[in-house]
Parts: C-alpha cells; sequence; structure tokens
C-alpha cells in the first residue's frame, strides 16, 4: 500500500461524496425541465443538506440504539464501498479487501441497518418500509450474485480491478453476449437497489406508496442528512460501478498522473447514466409493488442466460 | 448402557498403540459421563441441573481438546474388542473427524454452561430421567465422528438418537406439542438409521470387514457403491435436517428445551454432513458424478426451501430450526459441488468446495448456537417464543438483544459476520469452475448460484425480521413489555458464542492450516484451499477478501462521519425528543405496528406458489341482517408443504392398515386357532410343491 494508492483511494471516496448530491440535482433538473417544470437548480440537494445538518436530530419516542446507529452505518458502508470499487483508479487500497461480493454484501447492510432502524421506531409506516425495501434486496440478491458470475468466470476472479483490467485488456470483451446480458440485468438490479423509478418514487409524497422513503420518515436534522447523503452516494457508485465494468476505458492504473483524467472520464459516464435514468424516469410508471417481483425475476433470466452465454458462446 | 462404564474400560482395554492426549481426552470425556449420570440419579433436585450441566461442560472441554489435538495433526486408533459383543469398538480420530469433534465439544460445553442457568422455573430438564440423558448423549455425540468402524458407528448413532430423543421429550408434560414432535422425531430418526444400516451392513459385507480401514480399501462394483451411497445419504440427509425428510427438525428443535435446542441445531445435524464426508469422500474415495448432482440438489431445494418456511415464521425456534434447514442446505450445496468437481478431475476447486462446506458447519454451529441460547434467554424472560407477541426487548434485555444482534449477522451472511466468510468461499469455488468443464457443471453452477444467493437474500429479510419485529420496536404483549435481563451465567456462555462468531468472522485465515488439513484427510491428497493471514487467498482463483481489513474500514468510516458530523454540527449535538409521526390521527399503539407475519406478506406473497399458505376469512353477519357484519375473524397459517403432500398419504395409509389389526385380532380364541392351521397348512404346501 503506497501514498498514491491511498491518495487515489481517498480521491474516489471525495469524488462520489462531494459528487452524489450532484448527480441528484443534476437528474431532479432534468426531469423537472422535460416535464416543462424550471426546476430548483443542480445544487439544491446540497442546500438540502446543509440546512438539515443545521438542525436537531430527533429521537422519536421508543426507538433505540439501532435507530440511533443507522445513519452511521449506512454512510460507513457507502464510503467503504466509494472507496473500494474501481471508479477512478484499479489500484484502490481496499481492492484486495472487497471483491464484488463483498461490495455487494456491504451495500445490503447499508439496506439492512436502515431496515432495522425503521422497524426500531415501532411504527407502521416504518415497518411498511422495511418489509417492502427487504423483500426487494432478497429478489435482487440472485440477480446481481448470477451477474457477476457471468463477469467473472472468463477472469478468473471476482475482484473489481482484475475485471475492470481484463477488460481494459481486451476490449472486444465488452461486446461479447454475456457482457450485453449482464450489463442490462445489473442496469435493473441498480434501479431497484437505489430505488428509482418504476420499483420506488423516490419523489413520492404519499405514505402508502413509499419503499425507501417511509423507512426514514422519522428522521430529521443531522440523521436525515446523513442518511439522504448515502444514498446519493450509493446512487453514483452503483451507476459509476455499471460504468467501470462495462465501459471501464479512462480507469487509471497505479500513477497518479492519470487520475485527472479518469476524473474526467469518470464524471462524464456517470453524469451520462444518471442523465439518462432521469429521462427515462419521465416516461414510466412506477410498478406495482407486487409486479416488481416479475421484473426482477426478468433480470435473473437475462443475467442466467449472461452465464450460459459465456460459457457456451466463448 | 452407561457410557461411563465404557471409560474406565477403555483404559484398562489393551490398545493398538500408546494412548495419546485425543484417547486421554475421549476417555476423560467417558468417564465425566459417568460421573453425569451418577450425578443425575444420585444428587437432590436443587443442584442436579448444575453438577450435571458441569459434567456436560467437563465432556464439551475434553472433546474440544480431543478434536484439536486431532486437528492439530496427531491421530489415535484404538480397538477394544471386549466393550461391544461380536463385534467390538473401534475408535479412530484423524483430522476430518477432529474437526467434528471440535465442533461438537464447544457447542455442548457452551450449551451445557448456558443450561446451568437456564434450569428451574419450569424451564429446562430437570428430571433424574431427562438429566442423565444429557451426559450420555453428549458423550455419543463426541464420539461418534471418533467411531472407526460400521458396527461403532451404528451403536454410538443410535445411542445419540434415542438420548436426544429423551431430552427433546423433557417439556412433555408443559405442552402437548412437545409429545407429536417426539413422534415424528422418533419415526424419522429410526428411518434415517435404517437407511445408514442397510447402506453401511451392504457395504461392509462386500468388503468382508467392518472397520473403516477394510472400507476404504474394498473396490466395490459400481452399483453397490451407488446403492450404498444413495442409503448411506438418505439416512445422514435425514439427521441433516434435508428436504423431504426434514419434517422432524422444525418440530423437534422448537419444542426441545433451549440448550439442547442449541446442541441439537448446532452440533447434532452437523453429524449428517460428517456421515456424507466420510462414507463419499472418505470410505468410497468421491465416487461417480450423479451421486453428487443429487446432493447438489437436494441440499439447493432444502436450503431454498428451509429458508422460505423461516421467512414466514413467526415462531422464533421455529423460525430458527428452519434456518438451520437452510444452512444444513448449503452445506450439502457444497458437499454436492465438490464432490462433482472431484469426479470431474478438478481437485483444486472441489478442496475449495469442500473446505467450504466445513468452514460452513463451524460458522453454523457459532451462531446457530448464539441464536437458539438467546431465544432460550427470551423464552426465559417472557414466556413466549412467538415474534408477534415479542418486542421491545432490546430496553429490557440490552446484552441478549446485542448478542442475538451478532448471531443474526452471521445468520444473514452479510459483511461483518462470520456466515459471510462460508458463503464466501461457497460462490468463490462455484463461480470459478466453469473452465473445469462439461456441460453439467455449466448448468448446475449458475442456477446453484442463483439458488446460495436467493437462499443469501432471504436469510437476510429472515433475521432483519426476527431481530427487528422481536427484539426492536415496542413491546406488542405485557409478558414482553416485563421481560427482565437473564442471569449472568446465561449471559456469560451467549458471550462466549459472539466472542467466537466474532474472532470467525474477521480471523477466518487463523482456521486455514487445520482446515486444510481436515480437507486433505477426506479428499486423500495434501491440499491447501484457503491461504493467507489478513486478506484470505483461495488456491487456484485469484479472487481475494479480507474480512479484518473490512471490518476496520467500516469502524474506520464510522468514526469518520461521527468526527465530521461532530465538526460540521457541533452547535446541534443535542438530540431532541419527539413524538412518533402519526400523520396526526393520535399517538400509534404498539398494536399499529409491523408484526412479523405483517412484515414477512410480501415475502409470502411472491413465493405464494411454493408456500401455499391457507388463509380463511370467516365474515359472520349480524343476526339481523345479512349486510351488517358482525364479526370478521381472519386466520393464515403457513403449514409445512411437504409434510401435507407427502407424510399424510403415508400416516393415512399405515393408521388404516392399523385399524386392520382391532378386525383380525377380535380376542376370539377360535379365530387364532384358525389362523394357526392355515397357515401352517400352507406353508406345508408351500413346501410340497416347491421342494
Amino acid at each position: 500500500m503506497t501514498g498514491s494508492t491511498l491518495t487515489a483511494t481517498a480521491a474516489q471516496v471525495v469524488v462520489v461524496a462531494a459528487g452524489g448530491p450532484l448527480l441528484l440535482g443534476g437528474m431532479r433538473q432534468v426531469r423537472a425541465r422535460l416535464e416543462g417544470r424550471a426546476g430548483a437548480g443542480v445544487t439544491q440537494p446540497w442546500r438540502d443538506l446543509r440546512k438539515l445538518l443545521r438542525r436537531q436530530p430527533a429521537t422519536p419516542a421508543g426507538a433505540g440504539w439501532a435507530f440511533r446507529m443507522a445513519p452511521l452505518l449506512l454512510m460507513a458502508t457507502s464510503l467503504v464501498v466509494a472507496a473500494a470499487v474501481p471508479l477512478l483508479t484499479t489500484a484502490s487500497a481496499l481492492d484486495p479487501a472487497a471483491d464484488l461480493f463483498a461490495v455487494v454484501g456491504l451495500l445490503a447492510l447499508g439496506t439492512v441497518t436502515l431496515a432495522l432502524a425503521a422497524l426500531d421506531t415501532g411504527t407502521a409506516f416504518g415497518g411498511m418500509g422495511a418489509s417492502r425495501e427487504i423483500t426487494i434486496l432478497a429478489l435482487v440478491e440472485p440477480t446481481i450474485l448470477v451477474a457477476v458470475f457471468a463477469l467473472s468466470a472468463r477472469v478468473g476472479s471476482t475482484n473489481l480491478a482484475a475485471i475492470v483490467t481484463a477488460t481494459l485488456r481486451d476490449p472486444l470483451r465488452v461486446a461479447s453476449p454475456a457482457s450485453l446480458l449482464a450489463a442490462a440485468a445489473l442496469a435493473v438490479v441498480v434501479v431497484a437497489e437505489t430505488g428509482r423509478l418504476p420499483v420506488d418514487n423516490p419523489a413520492t409524497h404519499l405514505e402508502l406508496t413509499m419503499i425507501h422513503e417511509a423507512m426514514v420518515l422519522e428522521y430529521a436534522g443531522t440523521d436525515l442528512a446523513l442518511v439522504e447523503w448515502a444514498a446519493s452516494m450509493r446512487l453514483t457508485v452503483l451507476l459509476g460501478l455499471l460504468a467501470s465494468l462495462f465501459v471501464p476505458w479512462g480507469i487509471a492504473g497505479t500513477g497518479l498522473a492519470a487520475l485527472p483524467l479518469a476524473l474526467l472520464a469518470f464524471v462524464v459516464k456517470v453524469t451520462t447514466l444518471g442523465m439518462a435514468l432521469g429521462a427515462a424516469e419521465v416516461f414510466l410508471a412506477k410498478l406495482r409493488l407486487f409486479r416488481v417481483p416479475e421484473l426482477l425475476a426478468g433480470s435473473l433470466v437475462l443475467a442466467l442466460l449472461a452465464v450460459a452465454s459465456s460459457f457456451f458462446l466463448a | 448402557m452407561s457410557a461411563g462404564a465404557g471409560g474406565h474400560r477403555l483404559r484398562a482395554a489393551g490398545v493398538d498403540r500408546p494412548v495419546t492426549v485425543i484417547g486421554w481426552a475421549l476417555a476423560g470425556a467417558c468417564g465425566l459421563a459417568g460421573v453425569g449420570v451418577l450425578a443425575a440419579v444420585a444428587s437432590p433436585a436443587r443442584v442436579r441441573p448444575g453438577l450435571v450441566g458441569a459434567a456436560t461442560v467437563g465432556i464439551g472441554m475434553a472433546g474440544m481438546v480431543a478434536g484439536l489435538a486431532a486437528l492439530g495433526g496427531q491421530s489415535w486408533q484404538a480397538r477394544l474388542p471386549g466393550l461391544l459383543p461380536l463385534a467390538g469398538v473401534q475408535v479412530a480420530v484423524d483430522p476430518l473427524g477432529g474437526w467434528f469433534v471440535t465442533v461438537t465439544g464447544g457447542v455442548l460445553a457452551v450449551a451445557a454452561l448456558y443450561g446451568v442457568g437456564y434450569a428451574g422455573r419450569g424451564h429446562g430438564p430437570g428430571g433424574r430421567g431427562v438429566l442423565a440423558a444429557l451426559p450420555v448423549f453428549a458423550a455419543a455425540l463426541l464420539l461418534v465422528p471418533a467411531a472407526g468402524s460400521v458396527s461403532t458407528l451404528l451403536v454410538l448413532w443410535e445411542l445419540m438418537a434415542v438420548a436426544s430423543l429423551v431430552l427433546v421429550l423433557a417439556e412433555h408434560r408443559a405442552r402437548p406439542a412437545v409429545a407429536e414432535a417426539g413422534w415424528w422425531y422418533a419415526a424419522l430418526t429410526q428411518v434415517g438409521f435404517v437407511a445408514i444400516l442397510l447402506g453401511l451392513v451392504l457395504y461392509a459385507a462386500h468388503a468382508g470387514g467392518d472397520s473403516f480401514a477394510e472400507l476404504r480399501a474394498a473396490d466395490l462394483p459400481a452399483w453397490v457403491g451407488g446403492v450404498v451411497f444413495v442409503l448411506v445419504f438418505v439416512g445422514f440427509g435425514s439427521k441433516a435436517g434435508l428436504v423431504p425428510l426434514h419434517v422432524w427438525l422444525p418440530r423437534a428443535h422448537a419444542e426441545a428445551p433451549s440448550p439442547v435446542s442449541a446442541m441439537l441445531s448446532a452440533a447434532m445435524v452437523n453429524l449428517g454432513a460428517y456421515g456424507v464426508i466420510r462414507v463419499g469422500f472418505d470410505l468410497l474415495g468421491g465416487g461417480a458424478r450423479w451421486w453428487w448432482l443429487l446432493v447438489l440438489a437436494v441440499g439447493a431445494v432444502s436450503a431454498l426451501y428451509g429458508i422460505l418456511q423461516a421467512a414466514v415464521a413467526a415462531d422464533l425456534k421455529r423460525l430458527l430450526a428452519y434456518s438451520t434447514v437452510e444452512n444444513m442446505g448449503l452445506v450439502f450445496l457444497g458437499l454436492g459441488a465438490a464432490g462433482i468437481f472431484h469426479a470431474s478431475g478438478a481437485p483444486a476447486v472441489a478442496a475449495l468446495a469442500l473446505a467450504a462446506a466445513l468452514l460452513h458447519v463451524l460458522n453454523h454451529a457459532g451462531f446457530k448456537a448464539l441464536l437458539f441460547t438467546a431465544a432460550g434467554s427470551v423464552l426465559h424472560a417472557t414466556g413466549s417464543r412467538d415474534l408477534d407477541a415479542l418486542g421491545g426487548l432490546r430496553a429490557r434485555m440490552p446484552v441478549t438483544t446485542a448478542l442475538f444482534a451478532v448471531g443474526a449477522l452471521g445468520a444473514a451472511a452479510l459483511p461483518l459476520g462470520n456466515g459471510f466468510v462460508s458463503e464466501w468461499l461457497l460462490l468463490q469455488s462455484l463461480v470459478q469452475a466453469l473452465p473445469a468443464g462439461g456441460v453439467v457443471i455449466a448448468v448446475a453452477m449458475p442456477l446453484a448460484v442463483a439458488v446460495v444467493a436467493l437462499t443469501a437474500g432471504l436469510a437476510v429479510a429472515t433475521f432483519v425480521k426476527a431481530l427487528g419485529v422481536g427484539f426492536f420496536a415496542r413491546p406488542r404483549s405485557d409478558a414482553a413489555a416485563a421481560a427482565t435481563e437473564s442471569p449472568p451465567v446465561m449471559l456469560a456462555a451467549m458471550g462466549i458464542l459472539a466472542a467466537a462468531c466474532a474472532g470467525l468472522a474477521v480471523a477466518p485465515a487463523a482456521l486455514a492450516p487445520v482446515l486444510s488439513r481436515a480437507v486433505s484427510t477426506a479428499t486423500d491428497s495434501p491440499t491447501d484451499p484457503v491461504r493467507g493471514g489478513v486478506t484470505l487467498h483461495l488456491a487456484g482463483v485469484a479472487s481475494t477478501m479480507s474480512p479484518l481489513l473490512t471490518a476496520v474500514a467500516v469502524a474506520a468510516a464510522v468514526a469518520a462521519t461521527i468526527a465530521a458530523v461532530g465538526l460540521v454540527a457541533r452547535r446541534v449535538a443535542r438530540r431532541r425528543a419527539v413524538a412518533l409521526w402519526d400523520c396526526g390521527a393520535g399517538p400509534p399503539t404498539p398494536r399499529m405496528q409491523y408484526t412479523a407475519t405483517s412484515f414477512a406478506e410480501p415475502l409470502q406473497r411472491v413465493f405464494d406458489d411454493v408456500l401455499a399458505p391457507q388463509i380463511d376469512v370467516d365474515v359472520t353477519p349480524h343476526a339481523e341482517s345479512t349486510y351488517l357484519v358482525a364479526k370478521v375473524a381472519y386466520h393464515a397459517r403457513v403449514p409445512d408443504r411437504v409434510e401435507h403432500a407427502l407424510y399424510t398419504p403415508v400416516i393415512d395409509v399405515v393408521r388404516r392398515l392399523g385399524r386392520l389389526g382391532p378386525v383380525l385380532a377380535n380376542g376370539s380364541v377360535h379365530r387364532y386357532l384358525a389362523y394357526g392351521f392355515f397357515g401352517v397348512t400352507g406353508l406345508l404346501l408351500i413346501l410340497a410343491v416347491t421342494r
């Protein structure tokens, strides 16, 4: 572990932490414009965070340590994932420590802490949000891991840096059916994991239709700021991961010199993906909760096809 | 039979080699079992659980000593011809057996310690007979992996089964469900025993001897090998609770006293896996690929079915028991994968899969013993196992809640938990098997990965439910609101288990050498599947993972977040107490909370076709008018579908046959004489015609 690795890892964390709210703002702005509204501007989420960070956190009557710990753990897992995933560099200090399975597990751990916090409040909405979020988490898991299988089988490693490096060395790999199918499967997963349309509506104001928002209803002040911030970072990391796995060009190696270029490439890739997701959301309606499993089953089939084609068409 | 008498004779009998640490430890365990039985029979009721518990703790620790010595590279064999008529007793401890002896010993010691605190106030075993069965069960459990011949294994296996049956029935006066669980357990354990008996006797007959060394050397025809393996797999699979032979497990493990539940669920079921490894890999030497495809398929079905039932269960101990079915399914999935790779000529991946299965046995033992003991503490404090009636325990039982959380983290297979490490190894072996070639692998492995992943996801849902609904939130009943923290002995026992889980979660690499030794014994070739210190490295696979670094990184990130928030928001450090968000409708009551049943409802709906829940809605109209509803009753239950579809018809047939009994034997002497007459005449006729 050298100084340059640590610098690159820290740069990743800083970029994700700073860029997450901006990405969210950008997506909202795209959506607003396409819907014919003026929009609040790209920096609105940052202004919200600034406001929330100055407000007192609240502990509702009867809530315990799970409620208090969840924002911290959610933020911590998001930070660790941001450090481990090859967004700017393939030489992250945490790459040997956390492979793709561990990254998926850490993201799930963050979700679980939030679900436990929601149950801890002992309200109907909290339980409802937790139940729905965990159901979706359980159903998403097979797709992710089978897609990981498809991506890592030919590389011989589930470490993200190894997968990205192999793709950089053999660019045609991206155009293989296995890779394309896995990309489609993982795209559905990212939408489900980050609570975007058509799985969850992040802008809903009706408690009964909420998933993610129902879990965080009781949070206020700095707690809410952490939860919102971490959510935007998770969105950034997952979009960045999707970009790194399927369009890895621009990611720096061990040296620091390529880092500015990597940063530019990362910003372009994630912004494009985010804007595309934001634009697509304008044309989508939220699925009924019990139609979501069908969508996820479809993505699992795609992932299984990806594995099959990586074996039979290779 | 008193195992204690065995202990004394063991020392006196002539043994092949000088008695080593293993020999002395196992002899000590048998001696302590004798002492425990004496204490159970002779001591007054007040000190009885303590004395027997202490003896059982000693048995467990002796087992750990023996197991660790075996894992350290020692081996020990002994023949004691006088101990068992006709066949004699043969004991052989190698690293593979040592792995299971160690796990069993650890679980026994801690669960017995817990049991000392648990006994009394109508809980736990207290009677003479039941307490006398405890040390016998412990010693038999410990010695099964040390058996060195077919007859020794069978005797110990049956001793273990009978003693555990007595323990399961301990609370039969308190609840009628216990007797029913006992019936199921007795029937299925005997079915399993008969299958093992037939398989091993057939094997021994073809091998011409009954010691494992002779079996190992035998050269069986392929069909005999197949028949032996299937029979033995059925027998050991029933002990491990594999679907469809699992139906006894959620009943017996839920109805047994909680320390016994921990022993059954964390130690006894493992021996099913031990049996399959011993016979399939060690004795039969791997065998054909279809054997292991069968194991893989049964394991996958068990894992999925077990966790689905656990996800919709509202009874805490039943939930944990179904989770045992799931985890044993995962272990057998690993074994099946290992066998397939072994038969396909990929020894490195096979060793990795086998290592994953063995490590999962250990991890599962750790977190399941912890979870069952914590569930026992809840039962002890509230008198209820119904999650729908629990809640709010974190305020009244903070230590138990924290310890249960550690166990739940392991059981949910999330990072920072110990279950994650072994599931990671399992996934690595499945994912990296593709180059091993063959269409079978290419089709089976992605499906296996999908099963493991769905299982992991549902396990998360299960344990979020168990922890979030059972321990967090607000109390849903008066009993839960009045719960008190467990006595220090119970907390200490659970604390040891939690520490073990934490150790396994962050430093699994410390086990790498002994794991390699156990795997090498099973596959009979030196392998080194897992290496590394802080970071785990695998043989033949480039993936790495470091649970310790991940834990440190998460801890550092939490500290950094706290520091950053403190810096940015210094003025607002004090938290404000507020009322819950109630939509302006007045404070929400505890009855408005989500319960375990409602939490699992979406999953129940998604897996409607598999679970086939039974939902009855009875609408009672008012006496005056059918349009006015007086009462609506809603009943929902998720019965075990396998039990319903597979066992109910069999039981019905047996019952109908049983009803023939009174008809055939109605007490008339004339009829019995007629039976005798026609029986003898018929026999004579047959003999006259055939000879």
